[in-house]
């Protein structure tokens, strides 16, 4: 009925909250410590540059490493720039096939955070929405998700996905799964991180659900999804951003693990930790580069997520610790 | 108690039953287990005969009661890749994953827990940042890229260690083992580190926490107000408040040593569950996913039991009111 | 000033206690003095937030970071004990200056026996062996009015109702023989139909064993049927401090005469129940010139510029301008 009117007050009230907000960042401990902290700075911007140089890899990668055709033998195994016997061109070395390094760790960030955001875009969709039915409704449907979310949390994510992983797996034929595999591999992350979300979400539902104004709403008969929209969920809204940005170091990591292990991207769009397990063939013949420098970059990406993942956890929600 | 206990015990055989379900769904629905047990040019006659002695034209509940038998008598099917017997391969398999794994939370636990007392005591000194600053390092250095950094640094360039395999191992017969040999130490300092490395800032970080939310509690305060020793209120009081996480967190770990251990088996070649594990998941080789699922559930499952009995010698509050806690 | 004498067993001189934070100090317990003798008790009220049991942990030396002492002196016995060491003031703690909680729910350790920690106690304070210890130990319990000591003594904590907790917390604050307890607000978290046992417990304790208490309460009630002597504490400063009877049936101080309003008096049909507007300012928010002034109903404005200084009016001392020619104004008594 009036649905449409109900969005748009939501909207005007969410667009407020976040003008409003904005305007007490100016003056909030938040910008206060942010700008305290040179590490929390330093890993802001190391996390904005990698996040522009994944994202505009096609455009300002030095050599298409994704191009078959522009790959030639005889720029296989080459050092460093700054090592003897190395070419300008490849400022970081190549690998086996005569693949820019840097080029290719550019390529292969996006392809990790892309399935990094993925994973956890689903998994903060789904478990929010778990976590505000469980919180809301209660009862058996409560008892069932949490007691599934208590069991899946005894078993490690890298575990979980892996096994994901192998059933999709034999369950799809060969071809198929190679196309789905970079799905499967979002689901399977996601799969294996929505407790987080939906145990917090719930926690502040069973809180907001008590409240007067609530209970009041509840009595002039607004229907229960638009309780849950208008005033649970902004309340959730930064406890959800805090651990989608401790989820995001996660799942790169699970993803580099997996893609390392050999289950994750396909060969065709290789990730950080694909070029590391390439390059870790040809640690023992002394060709370093190969998987030092994604390493290096993989680490120092999640570091600075953790990093700002853990500022924003203490600045902006004290009781989450 | 022995309500409580009973209760625990029943939840563990629901779990089981149902990851044995999962795991029997597998063989059942991911293509034919005949298919990938006789060649192409099997005959007709001989499939019939194989489905017929292997039970799988019977209705499949039937089948399941058959699977868990089978289970329960250590029998979890032949390998499509390798021809064996799983039960066989995992024997095979199991010590030098149980090994590194048992190494590991020793060391992850002899370092992490000190180092989590010391920094939650001494909050602001020197070398609490430094552990903190260590551990923040620990935790976004992925388990494969400690191992390889080892690798490079202590195999390749300096030549100390062996840089895969698991060396030096004397067979016990029912078991082997990599600690009676100084090759087999050799072999093992390695991967154990890289496996540790990760748990031990772990485990300092919430043992950190823990103790500093212990330490705003109202009693330290009042042991403190009734001048008890420094030592007396912190590793007696504070200690022993710390102590339940630390239960749940060894057994969590125990568990997550078990999965992290499929990538230090990889980086380092370890003949371990994890690698096993891994080739059937490239090789689709069902029976083997489906038996490491079920063993792993049970390893779990079993580690939970010894930390809900852990809590109860610890906690005299559960001791009374173990029904009422239990039953949520 | 308070002039130092002998008898005094506990002198608390300008005591100041602050708290940096980023936005400026904020300044919890600003110059408050007073003095408690042997066996006396004074009560110390104020609403919450007025640096009442600031002032008490400040004595103890348990403020927790980042408060801090940053002015004045605490003397025990004429002996400075503010700028002790932590091993000097641990061992004073206990033996010395005992102290109960508000809590008695979460004063106690739950991992350990009651008698555990009553054994600990005693040992850390005195050379016993285990045998006198849990002796002494079952002799508290049983001065402190617990049943069948010989039993309880190898119970949890979570065995004992609120009311038997306390009396456990009292038995574990007393049993160094301390010379003072303070008693942070120790019934607030009671029933109330126990709070008056454990009030009288305290009381003949103390009585018995010579004790002074320093109570820190909100409940003027409690103060009436207890205390020797009374300070009034408003915003962290002290405001007014006398006898608890004088203070009582003649309070000088708005604030006080404002806390009075809550108690019936018996005779003064015609007087309305008072009650004090507003409520206490934040410490960041604390005015300029007397702290009470923006609820003062008798606000001038000097009040509002100068602060006032305690003073000496009939036997009390109390901070207010309306008092500083000692003439009191008729409409106020």
């Amino acid at each position: 009925m009036n649905s449409q009117h109900d969005l748009l007050e939501v909207n005007q009230g969410l667009i407020a909250r976040l003008i409003d907000s904005f305007k007490r960042a100016q003056d909030s401990d938040l910008y206060y410590s942010f700008r305290r902290s040179p590490v929390i700075v330093s890993a802001f911007i190391i996390t904005m540059i990698m996040f522009l140089a994944a994202f505009l890899a096609p455009w300002i990668a030095p050599h298409q490493t994704l191009d078959l055709k522009t790959l030639d033998l005889m720029n296989a195994y080459l050092p460093p720039a700054w090592e003897p016997n190395s070419d300008p061109n490849f400022l970081l070395g190549t690998d086996d096939q005569g693949r820019d390094i840097l080029s290719g760790m550019m390529f292969g960030l996006r392809i990790s955070l892309g399935v990094g955001f993925a994973s956890v875009i689903v998994s903060a969709i789904v478990g929010t929405l778990l976590g505000l039915l469980s919180g809301y409704l209660g009862g058996r449907l409560d008892s069932f998700i949490m007691r599934v979310a208590d069991v899946q949390l005894t078993f490690p994510a890298i575990l979980i996905a892996l096994l994901i992983d192998g059933i999709v797996g034999s369950l799809l034929p060969k071809a198929a799964y190679n196309e789905l595999k970079l799905y499967v591999l979002v689901l399977a992350i996601a799969a294996s991180q929505w407790v987080n979300f939906a145990r917090t979400v719930r926690g502040s539902t069973l809180v907001e659900k008590n409240k007067e104004y609530v209970q009041a709403a509840k009595v002039i008969g607004v229907h229960p999804f638009w309780i849950m929209v208008r005033h649970v969920l902004p309340n959730v809204i930064s406890p959800v951003l805090v651990i989608a940005t401790l989820s995001l170091a996660l799942a790169i990591l699970t993803e580099a693990t997996l893609s390392f292990l050999g289950v994750g991207v396909p060969p065709t769009s290789p990730s950080l930790g694909t070029l590391i397990r390439i390059g870790q063939q040809y640690l023992f013949s002394g060709e370093w580069w190969m998987t030092i420098f994604p390493s290096s970059a993989l680490v120092i990406l999640v570091l600075a997520v953790n990093l700002l993942g853990d500022w924003l956890r203490d600045a902006l929600n004290p009781k989450l610790r | 108690m022995l309500a409580f206990i009973i209760q625990r015990l029943l939840q563990a055989v629901v779990v089981m039953l149902s990851v044995s379900f999962v795991s029997f769904a597998l063989f059942q629905f991911v293509g034919d287990p005949i298919n990938n047990m006789v060649g192409q040019d099997a005959t007709e006659a001989q499939r019939e005969l194989l489905r017929e002695r292997l039970g799988l034209n019977e209705p499949w509940p039937l089948q399941f009661i058959h699977y868990i038998g089978n289970i329960i008598q250590g029998e979890f099917g032949l390998s499509y890749r390798l021809g064996i017997p799983v039960e066989d391969l995992i024997a095979d398999r199991l010590p030098a994953t149980m090994e590194l794994v048992l190494v590991s939370a020793f060391m992850a636990l002899a370092l992490g827990v000190p180092m989590g007392v010391y920094t939650g005591l001494n909050r602001n000194s020197w070398l609490s940042r430094l552990f903190l600053t260590i551990s923040l390092i620990g935790i976004s250095l992925p388990t494969f890229v400690i191992g390889i950094l080892l690798i490079l640094i202590f195999g390749v360039w300096l030549q100390w260690l062996p840089t895969f395999g698991r060396a030096g191992v004397v067979d016990l017969g029912w078991w082997t083992t990599s600690f009676l040999t100084l090759d087999g130490w050799r072999s093992l300092i390695m991967p154990s580190i890289t496996l540790a490395l990760f748990q031990l800032t772990l485990i300092m970080r919430l043992i950190r926490a823990e103790m500093l939310e212990v330490l705003r509690t109202d009693y330290i305060k009042f042991a403190r107000a009734r001048g008890l020793r420094n030592r007396a209120v912190h590793f007696r009081h504070a200690l022993k408040n710390t102590l339940v996480p630390v239960i749940t967190i060894t057994g969590l770990q125990i568990g997550s040593l078990l999965a992290f251990s499929i990538i230090t088996e990889t980086v380092f070649q370890w003949p371990g569950m994890g690698l096993l594990i891994l080739q059937a998941i490239q090789f689709v080789d069902i029976p083997v996913m489906s038996s490491y699922l079920v063993l792993i559930a049970f390893l779990f499952v079993l580690i939970n039991l010894v930390v809900d009995l852990l809590y109860f010698i610890v906690d005299p509050r559960l001791r009374l009111d173990s029904l009422s806690r239990g039953a949520h | 000033m308070t002039t130092p004498a002998e008898s005094n067993l506990l002198e608390v001189q300008n005591l100041r206690v602050d708290f940096p934070t980023r936005r400026g100090t904020l300044i919890a317990v600003d110059d408050v003095s007073f003095e408690i003798k042997a066996g006396e008790v004074l009560g110390v009220v104020g609403e919450s937030g007025a640096g009442k049991s600031l002032t008490g942990a400040a004595i103890i030396g348990l403020l927790e970071p980042p408060g801090r002492i940053s002015g004045g002196e605490v003397r025990l016995a004429g002996k400075r004990i503010d700028n002790l060491a932590q091993e000097q003031i641990r061992q004073i703690r206990g033996r010395e200056i005992g102290m109960v909680f508000q809590d008695p729910l979460t004063s106690l350790n739950p991992l350990f026996r009651v008698g555990e920690q009553l054994i600990e106690t005693l040992q850390t304070h005195a050379d016993l062996d285990e045998k006198s210890a849990r002796k002494q130990a079952i002799d508290w319990l049983a001065e402190v009015g617990i049943p069948s000591p010989e039993v309880r003594i190898d119970q949890y904590p979570h065995q004992f109702s609120g009311g038997m907790r306390q009396r456990v917390v009292i038995a574990l604050a007393l049993c160094a023989n301390p010379k003072l307890i303070i008693a942070d607000e120790p019934t607030t978290a009671l029933d109330v139909s126990i709070q008056a046992q454990i009030i009288s417990l305290l009381k003949r304790l103390c009585r018995e064993h010579g004790t002074a208490v320093m109570l820190i309460t909100h409940d003027m009630g409690v103060i009436a049927e207890t205390a020797d002597r009374v300070a009034v504490m408003y915003a962290g400063r002290l405001v007014e401090i006398g006898e608890a009877r004088k203070v009582i049936q003649n309070a000088k101080h708005p604030y006080t005469l404002g806390l009075m309003g809550s108690i019936p008096t018996i005779g003064d049909t015609e007087e309305e129940l008072r009650q004090i507007q507003g409520s206490m300012p934040r410490l960041a928010e604390i005015p300029e010139g007397c702290a009470f002034n923006p609820r003062c109903p008798n606000v001038s404005d000097r009040c509002r510029k100068h602060r006032p200084e305690l003073q000496s009016v009939d036997e009390s001392s109390v901070a207010c301008w309306l008092f500083e020619d000692a003439a009191v104004p008729s409409e106020l008594s």
